[in-house]
């Protein structure tokens, strides 16, 4: 079964709302940082910066970092794991990092993250955003700073957030058809 | 996007344009990795990888070495000299005694053709063929042909010229293939003697006119001369294949395009190539060595996955 969950009307909100919070805790981010995770937190990553920038017109410093070679999955399903474009054109070094992921759910990912943010330099502080945050079902103590809406969901759910011309829908689908 | 369609790298030969393209991918996602301040991933650190070289080697001997590391696998080295193959080991013997200590992928120089292909049926693990006397040396053309995307953005219609001892030399059959599967015109130059019959059967074109051969190709490959192969007297002397054959500046000059110059080293100074072209604004000699690694860590990274 397929059910959407949040409309894009609903995601605007929080979007802003995340802006704010974040500007609240880091002002001017001047030492501030923003890295979504590649692929898919990238569509979030990008909206949420061109939100910060518009609505404080402040500048800020938006990267995008891939994990592949930090997974802890490779060589443990047949899946091959394939890279995606790193972009950071900052120092990370003593920064505050912002971590960017449109859906948490095991916590894998972003442990991954973890690691590969270290392969930059060692920043002053890490936070999670994440627009979605499936509650249960976490395999690694990691929990988000900044959450778009928290939802209950089953192991075999599958949660996902299509972006369209900046807009987005998110669904959940309850029979493992994904 | 699915695996690399074999568990081995014996030769160009085999490889499709499409693994040849997810290899070039990869490789420029650890480009990058190479470039960070911490320049090492973790992704094979359950690996092992027995590097077993029966002829000299320094650069892709290194360069593995290097694309081992950054990759996290553990390493084993092994070389002819010092070691059993003196007291008359044969080949699957030294290897299996490497594989029952749990090696992995087996990284292996040699100087007879098919070694690496022979290896591949007997024993379980991947397989890189990093030379096979005169036959190929895959990674070497993939890098070749990744720095020539890099300055010609696609090979499609491009003229890559290959100039020099052809006969002897296994990048310049890999280096045929590799280019020939990505689209370009291949051209091989040098002395008749040095050139193989019938080798325009492989589709490409023989021309013992280095002159009007520069002014054909958009890049020029400088093959060694392999001193070490010469068995046979092939040219009078250095100093005469090096008048005919050599590039210097003067004849560039003459060339009225700007060419771009590649050698898979080690370098002749002053026999196939002047120091002054080695060294010039066209040469890509050292962008070829530092992607050597970064291909060699898409090579590793795509076969310990399959």
């Amino acid at each position: 079964m397929k059910k959407v969950i949040l409309e894009y009307k609903r995601v605007e909100l929080i979007i802003t709302r995340i802006a704010h919070q974040l500007v609240e805790n880091h002002g001017s981010f001047e030492n501030t940082a923003i890295l979504a995770l590649q692929p898919r937190g990238t569509f979030f990553g990008k909206i949420l910066a061109e939100k910060i920038k518009s609505l404080f017109k402040i500048d800020i410093h938006y990267g995008e970092l891939d994990t592949t070679f930090y997974r802890d999955d490779f060589r443990r399903n047949n899946k091959l794991l394939i890279p995606n474009e790193v972009n950071i054109d900052f120092n990370i070094e003593d920064k505050n990092i912002v971590l960017i992921d449109d859906v948490l759910y095991t916590g894998r990912s972003i442990r991954a993250a973890l690691d590969a943010i270290n392969a930059y330099g060692r920043p002053k502080s890490v936070e999670l955003v994440t627009l979605i945050n499936r509650k249960y079902n976490r395999e690694v103590p990691i929990q988000p700073d900044y959450t778009g809406e928290d939802i209950d969901t089953r192991a075999n759910d599958y949660v996902k957030v299509d972006w369209k011309d900046d807009q987005c829908r998110i669904w959940i689908i309850t029979d493992k058809e994904k | 996007m699915s695996a690399l369609s074999s568990k081995h790298l014996l030769g160009i030969k085999d490889v499709s344009k499409k693994d040849i393209q997810l290899i070039f991918k990869t490789a420029e996602n650890f480009k990058e990795v190479l470039n960070r301040p911490i320049k090492k991933v973790p992704s094979l650190r359950d690996i092992t990888v027995a590097n077993i070289f029966f002829e000299n080697s320094t650069r892709t001997k290194i360069s593995f070495e290097l694309a081992e590391k950054r990759l996290s696998a553990d390493i084993v080295n092994f070389n002819s000299g010092t070691s059993s193959i003196n007291k008359g080991e044969t080949l699957i013997d030294t290897v299996n005694n490497i594989l029952a200590m749990k090696v992995d992928m087996v990284v292996m120089r040699h100087p007879a053709p098919g070694a690496a292909k022979f290896l591949s049926n007997h024993i379980d693990a991947n397989i890189v063929n990093a030379g096979d006397g005169t036959h190929e040396h895959p990674t070497q053309a993939l890098l070749d042909a990744y720095t020539l995307t890099e300055k010609l953005s696609n090979l499609s219609n491009k003229n890559i010229l290959l100039v020099g001892d052809i006969i002897h030399s296994r990048v310049a059959l890999s280096n045929i293939y590799c280019l020939q599967k990505l689209g370009a015109n291949v051209r091989v130059c040098g002395p008749p003697n040095l050139i193989p019959n019938h080798i325009e059967s492989l589709g490409i074109e023989v021309s013992y006119d280095l002159k009007e051969s520069l002014n054909w190709c958009d890049a020029a490959n400088l093959l060694r001369i392999q001193l070490e192969r010469q068995d046979d007297k092939y040219f009078p002397s250095l100093r005469e294949y090096s008048l005919q054959y050599g590039i210097n500046q003067e004849i560039l000059n003459q060339v009225d395009k700007d060419i771009i110059i590649m050698h898979p080293g080690p370098i002749n100074r002053g026999v196939e190539i002047t120091s002054q072209v080695a060294d010039s604004n066209n040469s890509v000699i050292l962008n070829q060595v530092e992607n050597g690694v970064a291909i060699r860590m898409a090579i590793l990274y795509l076969l310990s996955s399959n």
